[in-house]
């Protein structure tokens, strides 16, 4: 099985860092493996990770979508302004808001396709087009006061040793597992692996490369409106500037989570690892308390510049031995 | 030729009159082509014949301007692969169209796969998988990522989805250009168990040596015109090349007698032993002497470019040994090559030798900066000298050394190319198809440039197409067929008939014997 552990090769570090990097944390401060601390890591990193599926997949297709982050942004503030201002019950606010930013993707992915232009630029334009739109509809920090809010707050999952998990994390977990079966249970998963293997070999085959690429930027405008109302659950306001470089940590956790940026080649797992390796950086500074926050960034930084180099020794070594024997 | 399936009364692919035109350029001429049932039917011809026009207006990737197509007697028209796949036209090219990054099975099944409550059943994926893979012999672990086998289970893997979609018709495009002789064997099979099953195949290859060995009939094409078609056991070898070239050999031009072929004994300036490549290049002898002109003579795809290629350090020989002015050298790189005072002209000018936003000037100079390294720049007034000498010399016609090389025509731009190498007072010049793409004019005066060359004790290697032109300048030919030398022909035995004959030739070293000693020194043959 040395072929199986070649491919999961990646998938293996990114988890053996975290596990190690948890053991590390918890040798450090002895309260922090916790069921609290799991809880609050899952709840804490929880749009993050939804919005980190997304990108996932796009970066699977051979793509980027940069204008996750203000999708997340105008989503807070679309749900603010339509329940705070337009008196909306939050259920259809969060349908409406979820149809925006599904759309707003389709859109993008539509013009990537039809245009034939680089997906960097496309989703860059998108990025200020959702970033502005939040602005145009309010440029104050709307507090969200519905009742349902501190309901939905309060919902939680708790298991008898002592796990506790809050509605975004649930989501998340629901989403990635939900993820994991369209990567590799459906055609549409397929359809994108292809395209992010070849472009024009996947044509040639006979993939359906418009729908594909309409429906995976679609898909990651989607995913982004969800993280976007779990953000606004989260913080309880609406606010322009929310979510500011989310798109930038997303695509950290989805390099680290062991996917090539080249397309085609990666895991949905890795990336949910990737998402709890930055959320665990973060807890370790909070635990610390004189650290610099921005010490993050750093090791969040050097992280993600090891993980390329590894990703690029990987790829060197795997064609300095060339084509295996074709015949077993 | 099996006669294993009842012939039906129609062809299985019948095209009559077969016409495309690309800008006003006839790419295709009122070309017929006919493919039977269980039948591999080889489709030659030289650059520029029309065989890949005419197999993607087969699948669907161009329009046919005139002419009929049709399979089993029905009128077709694809308008995309797709459609060409449900017409049951499957096609497998050079390069596997398939994705490196998914496993086997996913390849097989893409856009297919078997289903079960709404999900892929990857179980059954894997099981029919194994199942499709079996009658080539292929027992692999078929979730493996397809880019780990080499390219000829690749080749075969693509093959087996093809026929798996039904094909009745399946075109291979090249298939063996990058398989060894043991791969090719087991292509050979498969491709003879189709047949027996009654599946058509077009076969495109540059190796004659494979049509003569696998193909029932060959079809022959030139400038998108049909020479004609001929069953393979009924078409000489010699025959089947003067088809491909176009030319009645009774009157090819002779060539003034040079008088009998004298052995040079100057020292070589640079000698190559066993020279060679594994895919590339059979290993070769090769010695050329300073003031000579040696060319490689051959059919498109018979090692010309290859053989170069390793000369210059292109391509890194694992296979004998080089030695310039007596001493033994190792080769790495292009840069090593430059130093020992080699220059190359590469065949696809735009491609690998042009800079096209660079003035003349700049492309003049470029070899000649490289070579002294770029910390120490060659001062302007120097470049304009090298540059103004050079455009006098071989008469670029530009108004300036300024202008940008790219709205020069194509035979200026060659010589600028020249100039490039020429700056660097190369020992060794090798020029890859020196003629192509330029007009008449530039033509006969890149011919005399190489005559002056040569003058000036300059070595040439020089790779061509066009017959005529080597034996008007050349007084040595090594000849090659199928990735080997085959013969080396020398003063007065250089010809277009013998050059002809000996690409024809069905083992290597029956022409010019004894000049070839040191040709064919790898050269067994080959079943």
């Amino acid at each position: 099985m040395t072929g199986a552990l070649q491919r999961f090769l990646p998938l293996i570090v990114t988890t053996a860092v975290l596990v190690v990097g948890f053991l590390l944390c918890a040798a450090q401060f002895p309260n922090f493996a916790s069921w609290r601390v799991v809880a609050n890591l899952l709840t804490d990193n929880a749009f993050l990770g939804i919005t980190a599926v997304g990108m996932t997949f796009v970066i699977l297709s051979g793509g980027i979508d940069l204008s996750v982050g203000a999708v997340i942004g105008f989503t807070t503030v679309l749900l603010a302004v339509l329940i705070e201002q337009g008196g909306w019950h939050p259920v259809p606010a969060f349908a409406v808001a979820l149809i925006a930013a599904g759309g707003f993707g389709a859109a993008m992915g539509g013009v990537i396709h039809v245009f034939q232009m680089p997906p960097f630029i496309v989703t860059l334009a998108g990025m200020f087009i959702a970033r502005g739109l939040g602005f145009v509809l309010t440029t104050d920090s709307v507090p969200i006061n519905h009742p349902l809010y501190g309901e939905l707050n309060d919902m939680a999952l708790r298991f008898d040793f002592g796990l506790k998990l809050s509605l975004p994390a649930l989501l998340m977990l629901g989403v990635v597992a939900a993820a994991v079966v369209l990567a590799h249970w459906t055609r549409f998963g397929a359809n994108l692996y292809a395209l992010g293997g070849n472009r024009q070999s996947a044509e040639l085959m006979g993939v359906p490369v418009a729908r594909t690429t309409v429906a995976v930027y679609g898909l990651s405008g989607l995913l982004a409106g969800l993280a976007g109302i779990v953000f606004s659950l989260y913080t309880g306001a609406g606010y322009s500037l929310a979510a500011t470089g989310v798109e930038l940590d997303t695509i950290t956790a989805v390099v680290i989570g062991g996917t090539q940026l080249t397309g085609g080649y990666g895991y949905v797992v890795g990336t949910f690892v990737g998402v709890l390796i930055q959320g665990l950086i973060q807890t370790y500074i909070t635990f610390d308390g004189t650290l610099s926050s921005w010490w993050t960034k750093i090791a969040i930084g050097v992280l993600l510049f090891v993980f390329i180099l590894l990703q690029k020794g990987l790829l060197v070594v795997w064609a300095g031995r060339g084509g295996e024997p074709a015949e077993a | 030729m099996t006669a294993s399936t009842a012939p039906p009364s129609a062809p299985l692919l019948a095209i009559r009159g077969l016409s495309k035109a690309f800008l006003g350029v006839q790419a295709l001429d009122g070309v017929d082509f006919t493919l039977r049932h269980g039948e591999i039917h080889a489709l030659l011809g030289e650059n520029g014949a029309g065989k890949s026009t005419l197999i993607k207006t087969l699948t669907g990737v161009y329009q046919r301007d005139g002419g009929t197509v049709a399979l089993e007697g029905r009128e077709i028209a694809p308008r995309g692969v797709e459609e060409a796949q449900r017409l049951h036209i499957g096609t497998v090219y050079q390069e596997v169209n398939l994705l490196p990054n998914l496993s086997v099975a996913e390849n097989l099944f893409l856009g297919r796969q078997p289903m079960r409550w709404g999900l892929v059943d990857r179980g059954a994926m894997r099981r029919r998988a194994r199942a499709v893979l079996q009658p080539y012999g292929l027992s692999i672990d078929v979730t493996a990522p397809l880019g780990r086998f080499s390219v000829a289970t690749q080749q075969i893997i693509a093959i087996a989805r093809a026929v798996d979609m039904s094909a009745k018709v399946l075109i291979l495009d090249e298939p063996t250009a990058s398989l060894d002789a043991q791969e090719v064997a087991v292509l050979f099979k498969v491709m003879r168990t189709l047949r027996s099953r009654g599946i058509g195949i077009v076969f495109v290859t540059h190796f004659l040596d494979q049509v003569y060995e696998v193909c029932d009939s060959i079809t022959v094409l030139r400038n998108g015109r049909l020479v004609g078609e001929r069953r393979t056991a009924e078409l000489p070898r010699l025959d089947l090349v003067a088809m491909m070239l176009g030319r009645e050999l009774e009157a090819a031009a002779h060539r003034i007698d040079l008088g009998p072929a004298e052995v040079d004994s100057r020292p070589p300036l640079a000698s190559f032993k066993g020279f060679g490549k594994a895919r590339s290049v059979e290993p070769f002898d090769l010695d050329i002497r300073p003031g000579e002109v040696v060319a490689l003579a051959g059919l498109l795809g018979s090692g010309r470019t290859e053989t170069v290629r390793l000369v210059f350090g292109m391509d890194r020989a694992d296979k004998g040994e080089a030695t310039v002015d007596g001493r033994t050298i190792r080769l790495k790189g292009p840069r090593d090559a430059v130093r020992l005072g080699f220059g190359f002209c590469p065949e696809d000018r735009k491609k690998e030798g042009i800079v096209g936003e660079l003035s003349v000037r700049e492309n003049i100079i470029l070899a000649l900066q490289a070579r002294q390294g770029w910390l120490k720049p060659i001062p302007r007034r120097r470049q304009e000298e090298i540059a103004d000498r050079f455009i006098r010399l071989l008469d670029i016609r530009t108004p300036d050394a300024e202008r940008p090389i790219q709205l020069l025509s194509g035979g200026n731009q060659q010589k600028a190319l020249l100039a490039r190498w020429l700056a660097t007072e190369p020992r060794l010049l090798i020029l890859d198809e020196p003629t192509r793409g330029i007009d008449v004019g530039a033509h006969a005066e890149i011919i005399r440039l190489i005559e002056r060359l040569c003058a000036d004790g300059m070595a040439l290697l020089v790779v061509s197409s066009e017959l005529e032109e080597i034996v008007a300048y050349s007084r040595r030919v090594v000849v090659l067929r199928d990735r080997r030398h085959v013969a080396e022909l020398r003063g007065g035995e250089v010809s277009v008939e013998r050059i002809v004959a000996a690409i024809a030739s069905e083992t290597p070293n029956v022409i010019a014997s004894e000049s070839t000693a040191g040709a064919g020194s790898g050269a067994e043959v080959r079943q």
